[in-house]
C-alpha cells in the first residue's frame, strides 16, 4: 500500500488540471503503453515457466521433502563424453558473456529424487553430506546465481561424488532430464571416486554429453586437459582431527607408509625397504585386534604396536603415497594436513588441481617402478627444499584441500580463469603461502634493463615557499646536460608561485632551513615510519651499508679525466 | 472533477502496481499461493533468499572408511603385470610417456640425444640443418647411439606441405629402414608445417610410430600431452644462434603507446581459418585499433575478392607494419590457414603484447610457460569483446606483461638453438622427473635453459630468487685460492692472504686449489687459522678447476682468489655485505673492460683505468657457487680446453657466463690503492702479466668466447659501490670500513 500511496500523492501533479477531452486520451495512451509492457512481460518469462514446474520451492526444506521425479525407462541416455572436448569446441563461452568483474556465474539445481519407473531411487545415498556442503560453500559464493537465466555454469544437484553409489544408466537419464542440460554444455559434474570393480576407469562411468568433469583420480589417458578439473579425493579427517600446524624442520622418521590397502608387491617392496634402511622408515597397516568401539580409521598398527592416525603422519619427513585400486587417495590430503611431504607413486595421475598448483615444490614424484629407489631418491634431496616443501604442503592442504568448500571454489576459480584468462589468478597468487606472499618481492618492473641515455631524465622540485632556495637548484640542475625537462610542483596554496626570473628574499628561508635538525620533525618522522609499517604489515625497507659512486671517485687520478669529477664537493 | 481525479489517481496507481508486480519488484503474498506457475517462476527466479540452501538433516558421508578396504578387490591383478599392459594398449593418438618411451635407455648415461648420420644426397633445408647442429653442439648430444635415450632423425621432416619444394618425399620407406628406429620409439621429429590446402590437417604423411612430435601449430586435439612439444614457428632466417635482443629498450610510464591494438596480414575469404580475419574490420576503428587484411595474395585473389576487399586493401597500403609494432601496446595474432602464425615472435620481440586468436592453439611450450603473464588469451567467439578486454587491463599488468614478453623472447625463442634447447630440456624434465625444473624456474628470470635442476632442485640454492621467496643467501662464504707456485718462505702474499681471509666474520671456510708442480707441502706449513682450511690437490692440475663446484663448499657464496692477491679482513667483510646485496652478480675488486675496435672490427681488452668495466676478475671477487656448476656443465668443452690449455681467460670466461645469465654487469667494490698488476712482486703471475702475449691471448679469448655465445654479454657500468660514509668528511672513528681508507 505504500507504493500505491506514493505515487496516488503523484499522479496529479503529473497530470494537472486538464480538460477532460485531453485526459481520457492520456489515459488511453497510458493504458495502451502499460498493456504492451505487461505483454512483453510474459513474453519474456513465458518459456521459463514450464521448467519452474520441477522448481522445488523455498519452503520445503529437508531432503526428504524433495520433489520426487520418476525417469521412464525409455528416456533417453547421454552420449559417454567426447574426449576431444575442450573450452572452445563444448563450452558456451557466450553464456558467461563480458562483465567488468571478470566472474562467472553459477546456477545451482534445486534438489529433486529421481527413481526409476519401480520408484528405486538412483542413487543408494541420495545427497551426500559432503555434497551438500560443496553446493552450501557455492551458493554461498560470489559465484552464485539463482537466476537460471544469467547463468554461465549449472552444477547439478544429483550428487555423483561416488560413483559405488550410483545407479549408471538411470543417473545418466536423470541428467538429461535436467531442464537446461542441452547436451551437458556449461555442465559441472564433482566426483571423487571415480570408477568400479574390476578395472577402475580413471573417470566418472556415467554417461554425460559435453559436461566437464571435476574429477578425482584422472589418469593422462581421461583427463580432458584445460577443460575438465582434477581435484582432491577429500578425507573426513580433514574436518574430525585437528592437527596443528609443526615448524618446518626434520622430523623422528625419514620415510612413512600409513595406507591399509597397498598391493601385496608393493608393501613387500616397501618391507625390503625398511630391511635396508632399519629405523628411518616405518611401515603401517591398520590393525587387526582392535577393541570393540574404537575407529578403525583412526589407528594403525605395526606389529602389533598402536599408533593414533593421522597424528602419527607428522612425526616423518615424508610420506608415501601410492595408488591403489584407483589413481586418486584421501591419504594425500591427510599427509598434506600433517605438513608431511607427500611421496606419489601413482602413473599416469593427473596431480589434483594440477593446472594451477606446481606440485614439483611440495611433493616428489616417483615412478612405481623406482620405487625400490626412494629411500636413495629422498636422501638426495636437500634439506632446505624439504622444509619448503613440509610448509608448502600444509599450505596446499589449508588453501586447497581442507574442505569440500576450498574444494569447490578452487574448481570454480580454476573455471573462472580459464573463461577471463586475462584476468587470471597469478603462479603466486596460487602457490604462494602467505609468509612467502609478505616476504617476497614481485614487482612488474623485474627486467633488468639499462635505459639509454638519450632520453634524459626529467627532474621533479617539490617547492612550498623557500623561492630562493628554489632557485638555487633550478640554476644547479639545469646545468646538467641529461635533463629534459624540470617540473616545480608548487605546493603552497595561499601564496601564488613567483613568476618568470623574479627574485626576492624570504626573511623566514633561514628559519626553515634549520628544519630537519627540529626534534619534533624527528619526532613526527619516526611515526610516519612506525605508521607505514603496521599499514604495509611489514617493515619493507632493508638496511644496506654501501654507497654508489662513480667508478674512479676520489681515486689518484686526474680529475680532467674522470667522468664525474665534481661529485662530493658539495 | 474531484471524482475524476480519485479516478484518475485509482488507476495511475493501479498501473503502477501491476508494473511493480510484473518486474517482480515487490512480492505480492497473494501471488504465491496462486495456481499460476508463470508467477511462481517469477518469483523463485529473482527473490534474493531463494539460495541453494545448506540441509540440516543428517546425511551420509560420500565414503564410508570401508571403501579403502574394496581397493583389496583388485588384488590378483599385479601391478607390475598392468604397467606392461598399458604400453600395449595407448599408442599412436593416445601415446604417453608412460606407455610409448622407453625410460630404461636414460638408466645408464643419463639423458643422451643421438643424431643420426647424413645420409649423402638427402637434401635438408637449412632451418633443419641448423636443428641438428645445435643439438650436436649442446651438452646433451653423444655420437654413440648405445648411449642415447632420445634419437633426432637426420631427415628433413620441416615441411611436410606436399606442395612445398622442401617435401621430402618417401619418407616413410626410408624411416622404416633405419635399423635404430625401433617403431619409433624415444625419437623425436621436427615439424614445422604440415598438411596442405585445402584442408591443412595435422599428418605428417608418413606413420610416425611411437615417436613424440615437436611441432608447430599443433592443435589441443592433436596434442599428446607431455609427450609431444608444441614449438614456436619459425623463419628460414632465424638465426641459429646469439640471437636478437627484444626491442623493449626502457620503460614507459603510463605503458600505453600510440595504438593500442594492431594487426596486418592477409585475408583468406573462403575456407579453413578465414571466419576470425574476416571479421576483423568489425573491430578496426582506424585511431587506436587498427586492423588491417589485405585480399592481395595467390594468383587468383581477384576471382575471390568480395565487396570489402577493395577498401581494405587501400587502408592495408597505408600502414607501415614495423611502425605499428613498435608501436602498439597489443598485437592480435590471430589464426591463419594454420593455428601458429610468424606474428607470434614477432610481437613477442617487439614487446607487444599478443593477444591470441586462435581457438585449439596448443600455444608453444605451453607444458613449461605460464603465458597468461605475457599474453592475452583470446576466444575467437568473443572477437568483438576483445578491444574492451585489452583496455580493461590495468598499467602494471601491461607492464609486466610487457616484460614477460621480453624474457621469454631471449630465454626460449630468439634463436633456433634455444628452440631446439628447450624442446629438448622440457623432455629431460619429464625423463628425470624428480629431477626437473619447477615451474618458477621456466617462468622467471633466467629462465630454465640457465637453472639446471641436477645442481638442485631447491630454488634458495640458486642465486635467482632469494626475493621471490622472501629468504636471504647463507651470510657466509668460502674462500678458494688459486695456488700455482710452490711454498718457499712463511712471508709468500698467498700465507698473508689466507690468514687475512680467514680472520673474516663471515669465512666459513678456506679451501686452497694446489694446482702447483710441485708436491703438496706438510700440513704444519700452512698458517694456523680459525676456520678450516682445506688443500685440494688438482687432478690434472688445470686453470679450470678452481671453478670446480667441489662438495666441500658449504656456503653460498665463494670468494675467488689468486695466490697473489693483496686485501685486508675490511676489505673482503665490505665486498661480502655488498654481494648479500647483489647474490646474482660477481662482486669484486680488479675491474677490467672491453670495447669494440672498429679498425680490427674485433672485441678488444684494456686494464686501463677508466671509467667504466665490464668484468671483476677473479682473483678478488665473490660470486655464487652456482656459477661454479655452470661453469663446469653449461660451458662446452672447446672453450674450457682453450683457457686450460693457455693457463689464462678463466676469469673472462666467468664474467661471460655470469653476464649472460644475469644480463647485467659486475659490481666493483672499493679498495685499497695497493692492488696493482705492478705491484705485485715476485710471484709466478707477475712474469705471465709481463708477458706480452698473454695479453694479446686475452683478445682472442674474447673473440673466441663471443662467437660461441652468439653476442657479445658483458654490460658496461660506471658504478663503483663504496662503503657508506666513504672519504666523507667525518671523524674516522664514526666510519665501520675505517681501513679501506687508510693507506
Amino acid at each position: 500500500m505504500y507504493a500505491s500511496g506514493k505515487y496516488s500523492s503523484r499522479g496529479p501533479a503529473l497530470i494537472p488540471r486538464m480538460k477532460t477531452k485531453h485526459r481520457i486520451y492520456y489515459i488511453t495512451l497510458f493504458s495502451v503503453v502499460l498493456l504492451g509492457l505487461i505483454a512483453t512481460g510474459m513474453f519474456q518469462f513465458w518459456p521459463h515457466s514450464i521448467e519452474s514446474a520441477a522448481d522445488w520451492t523455498l519452503d520445503k526444506r529437508s531432503v526428504h521433502d524433495a520433489p520426487l521425479v520418476r525417469l521412464p525407462v525409455s528416456s533417453p541416455i547421454p552420449e559417454r563424453g567426447d574426449l576431444s572436448c575442450r573450452m572452445h569446441t563444448c563450452f558456451d563461452v557466450y553464456r558467461c558473456g563480458y562483465n567488468p568483474k571478470n566472474r562467472i556465474k553459477v546456477y545451482i539445481y534445486p534438489l529433486q529424487k529421481f527413481v526409476d519407473e519401480l520408484g528405486v531411487p538412483i542413487s543408494s545415498t541420495g545427497l551426500s553430506r559432503e555434497y551438500n556442503d560443496l553446493l552450501s560453500a557455492i551458493s554461498d559464493s560470489n559465484f552464485y546465481t539463482d537466476d537460471v537465466t544469467r547463468a554461465c555454469l549449472f552444477i547439478p544437484s544429483i550428487d555423483v561424488l561416488n560413483q559405488n553409489s550410483l545407479r549408471i544408466r538411470e543417473t545418466a537419464q536423470a541428467l538429461t532430464m535436467l531442464p537446461r542440460w542441452d547436451k551437458g554444455m556449461n555442465h559441472l559434474l564433482f566426483n571423487m571416486l571415480p570408477g568400479g570393480p574390476p578395472d577402475y576407469n580413471t573417470a566418472l562411468d556415467v554417461p554425460r554429453d559435453r559436461a566437464l568433469l571435476a574429477g578425482g583420480g584422472f589418469s593422462t589417458w581421461t583427463y580432458r586437459q584445460g577443460y575438465d578439473v582434477s581435484i582432491p579425493v577429500y578425507s573426513p579427517l580433514s574436518a574430525d582431527v585437528e592437527l596443528p600446524e609443526r615448524q618446518p624442520g626434520p622430523r623422528h622418521y625419514f620415510i612413512l607408509s600409513s595406507q591399509t590397502a597397498i598391493h601385496r608387491e608393493y608393501r613387500a617392496e616397501l618391507e625390503r625397504l625398511k630391511e635396508e634402511n632399519g629405523e628411518a622408515l616405518l611401515l603401517l597397516d591398520k590393525c587387526s585386534n582392535l577393541s570393540q568401539g574404537v575407529a578403525s580409521a583412526r589407528k594403525r598398527c605395526y606389529k602389533g604396536q598402536v599408533y593414533d592416525y593421522p597424528q602419527i603422519l607428522q612425526e616423518s619427513s615424508f610420506c608415501v603415497v601410492l595408488r591403489g585400486a584407483r589413481l586418486g587417495q584421501a591419504a594425500l590430503s591427510d599427509v598434506l594436513q600433517a605438513g608431511c611431504v607427500p611421496v606419489i607413486l601413482a602413473d599416469s595421475y593427473i596431480l589434483p588441481f594440477s593446472e594451477v598448483l606446481d606440485w614439483k615444490r611440495a611433493s616428489v614424484v616417483i615412478p612405481e617402478e623406482k620405487l625400490s629407489e626412494m629411500y636413495t631418491i629422498l636422501k638426495s634431496i636437500p634439506h632446505r627444499q624439504v622444509e619448503e616443501m613440509q610448509r608448502q604442503a600444509r599450505w596446499f592442504w589449508e588453501a586447497y584441500f581442507s574442505s569440500m568448500k576450498a574444494i569447490g571454489l578452487t574448481t570454480l576459480q580454476i573455471i573462472n580463469d580459464r573463461i577471463y584468462p586475462y584476468a587470471a589468478r597469478t603462479y603466486e597468487q596460487w602457490n604462494n603461502p602467505p609468509v612467502v606472499k609478505w616476504s617476497s618481492v614481485n614487482s612488474p618492473l623485474f627486467l633488468p634493463l639499462i635505459p639509454p641515455r638519450a632520453p634524459g631524465f626529467t627532474a621533479v622540485v617539490l617547492t612550498y615557499d623557500r623561492v630562493e632556495s628554489l632557485f638555487r637548484v633550478i640554476t644547479e640542475i639545469s646545468k646538467v646536460p641529461s635533463l629534459a625537462k624540470l617540473l616545480v610542483v608548487w605546493n603552497n596554496q595561499n601564496k601564488s608561485p613567483p613568476e618568470g626570473e623574479k627574485k626576492f628574499k624570504c626573511p623566514e628561508c633561514t628559519a626553515i632551513d634549520g628544519l630537519s635538525l627540529d626534534q619534533t620533525h624527528m619526532v613526527e618522522r619516526s611515526e610516519c615510519i612506525n605508521k607505514f609499517a603496521s599499514v604495509f604489515g611489514t617493515m619493507p625497507l632493508k638496511v644496506v651499508e654501501h654507497r654508489a659512486d662513480p667508478v674512479l671517485y676520489k681515486d689518484d687520478f686526474p680529475e680532467k679525466l674522470k667522468s664525474f669529477p665534481n661529485i662530493g664537493s658539495l | 472533477m474531484q471524482a475524476k481525479k480519485r479516478y484518475l489517481t485509482l488507476f495511475s496507481a493501479g498501473a503502477c502496481l501491476i508494473l511493480l508486480f510484473c518486474f517482480g519488484g515487490i512480492q505480492v503474498p497473494l501471488s504465491r499461493k496462486g495456481p499460476s506457475r508463470r508467477d511462481d517462476r517469477s518469483l523463485t527466479g529473482y527473490h534474493p533468499g531463494a539460495r541453494w540452501r545448506r540441509f540440516s538433516a543428517s546425511l551420509q558421508p560420500f565414503s564410508p572408511w570401508e571403501h579403502d578396504q574394496s581397493d583389496s578387490h583388485n588384488e590378483h591383478i599385479s601391478p607390475r603385470q598392468k604397467r606392461d599392459a598399458i604400453s600395449g594398449v595407448y599408442t599412436g593418438k593416445r601415446c604417453r610417456m608412460e606407455s610409448c618411451f622407453d625410460f630404461s635407455l636414460c638408466q645408464r648415461n643419463g639423458f643422451k640425444v643421438y643424431v643420426y648420420p647424413q645420409q649423402k644426397g638427402e637434401k635438408m633445408s637449412e632451418s633443419y640443418q641448423n636443428i641438428l647442429s645445435s643439438i650436436e653442439g649442446s651438452m646433451l648430444y653423444t655420437p654413440d647411439p648405445g648411449q642415447a635415450c632420445l634419437f633426432v632423425l637426420s631427415l628433413d621432416t620441416l615441411d611436410r606441405d606436399q606442395l612445398s619444394p622442401q617435401y621430402v618425399h618417401n619418407l616413410k620407406a626410408k624411416v622404416q629402414s633405419l635399423h635404430l628406429w625401433n617403431g619409433g620409439k624415444n625419437h623425436i621429429i621436427f615439424n614445422l608445417y604440415s598438411g596442405t590446402w585445402p584442408d591443412y590437417t595435422e599428418d605428417l604423411g608418413f606413420d610416425i610410430g611411437l615417436a613424440m612430435l615437436a611441432k608447430a601449430s599443433i592443435s589441443t586435439e592433436n596434442f599428446r600431452p607431455n609427450f609431444d612439444v608444441s614449438i614456436p614457428l619459425f623463419s628460414k632466417d632465424h638465426p641459429r644462434t646469439g640471437g636478437e635482443r627484444g626491442y623493449l629498450k626502457h620503460n614507459t610510464i603510463p605503458p600505453y603507446r600510440k595504438y593500442m591494438l594492431v594487426f596486418k596480414g592477409k585475408r583468406y575469404l573462403t575456407g579453413i581459418g578465414s571466419d576470425t580475419r574476416n571479421a576483423l574490420y568489425h573491430v578496426h576503428n582506424s585511431e587506436d585499433v587498427v586492423l588491417l587484411t589485405t585480399c592481395k595474395h595467390g594468383k587468383d585473389w581477384q576471382k575471390h575478392k568480395d565487396a570489402r576487399c577493395d577498401k581494405d586493401n587501400a587502408e592495408y597500403d597505408k600502414y607501415d607494419y614495423r611502425e605499428m609494432l613498435y608501436n602498439s601496446t597489443f598485437c592480435l595474432v590471430p589464426r591463419g590457414r594454420r593455428l601458429g602464425s610468424f606474428r607470434f615472435l614477432e610481437a613477442l620481440q617487439a614487446a607487444c603484447v599478443p593477444v591470441m586468436l586462435s581457438n585449439g592453439w596448443e600455444l608453444p611450450f605451453s607444458e613449461i610457460i605460464d603465458w597468461n603473464t605475457a599474453a592475452v588469451i583470446g576466444d575467437e567467439r568473443l572477437l568483438l569483446q576483445i578491444p574492451s578486454t585489452v583496455r580493461s587491463i590495468h598499467q602494471d599488468k601491461i607492464l609486466s606483461l610487457r616484460h614477460q614478453t621480453q624474457f621469454l623472447w631471449e630465454a626460449y625463442f630468439n634463436s633456433v638453438e634455444k628452440i631446439v634447447l628447450t624442446t629438448l630440456e622440457i623432455i629431460q624434465d619429464r625423463v628425470l622427473q624428480h629431477t626437473s625444473r619447477s615451474n618458477l624456474m621456466w617462468n622467471s628470470l633466467p629462465g630454465g635453459l640457465f637453472t639446471l635442476p641436477q645442481y638442485s632442485t631447491y630454488l634458495g640454492d640458486f642465486p635467482f630468487y632469494y626475493a621471490k621467496l622472501g629468504v636471504k643467501p647463507y651470510t657466509k662464504f668460502t674462500a678458494i685460492v688459486h695456488v700455482v707456485s710452490p711454498l718457499v718462505s712463511q712471508s709468500q702474499p698467498v700465507m698473508k692472504l689466507l690468514v687475512v681471509v680467514a680472520k673474516s666474520q663471515y669465512c666459513a671456510q678456506v679451501i686452497v686449489v694446489w694446482n702447483c708442480d710441485k708436491p703438496l707441502p706438510a700440513k704444519h706449513r700452512w698458517p694456523v687459522t680459525s676456520v678450516p682450511v682445506i688443500v685440494i690437490e688438482g687432478e690434472s692440475k688445470v686453470i679450470s678447476s678452481r671453478f670446480l663446484p667441489y662438495d666441500t663448499i658449504p656456503t653460498d657464496a665463494v670468494l675467488s682468489l689468486d695466490e697473489d692477491t693483496v686485501l685486508s679482513t675490511t676489505e673482503v667483510d665490505f665486498a661480502f655485505t655488498v654481494w648479500q646485496s647483489f647474490p646474482d652478480r660477481i662482486v669484486g675488486y680488479p675491474a677490467r673492460s672491453h670495447f669494440w675496435d672498429s679498425n680490427k672490427e674485433r672485441w678488444g681488452y684494456t686494464s686501463k683505468w677508466t671509467n667504466e668495466y665490464s668484468m671483476v676478475l677473479t682473483g678478488a671477487a665473490i660470486y655464487h657457487k652456482y656459477y661454479h656448476y655452470l661453469y663446469t656443465t653449461y660451458l662446452p668443452a672447446s672453450l674450457k680446453t682453450m683457457v686450460d690449455q693457455m693457463s689464462n681467460c678463466e676469469d673472462i670466461l666467468m664474467n661471460f657466463l655470469v653476464s649472460s645469465v644475469s644480463k647485467l654487469p659486475p659490481i666493483k667494490v672499493t679498495q685499497k690503492k695497493q692492488y696493482k698488476e705492478t705491484m705485485m712482486g715476485q710471484s709466478s703471475r707477475a712474469s705471465r702479466w709481463a708477458d706480452p702475449d698473454h695479453f694479446a691471448q686475452r683478445q682472442t679469448c674474447m673473440n673466441k668466447f663471443a662467437s660461441w655465445f652468439g653476442t657479445m654479454p658483458l654490460v658496461h657500468s660506471q658504478m663503483r659501490l663504496d662503503p657508506v660514509l666513504f672519504k666523507d668528511q667525518v671523524s674516522i672513528l664514526r666510519k665501520k670500513y675505517r681501513d679501506i681508507e687508510r693507506l
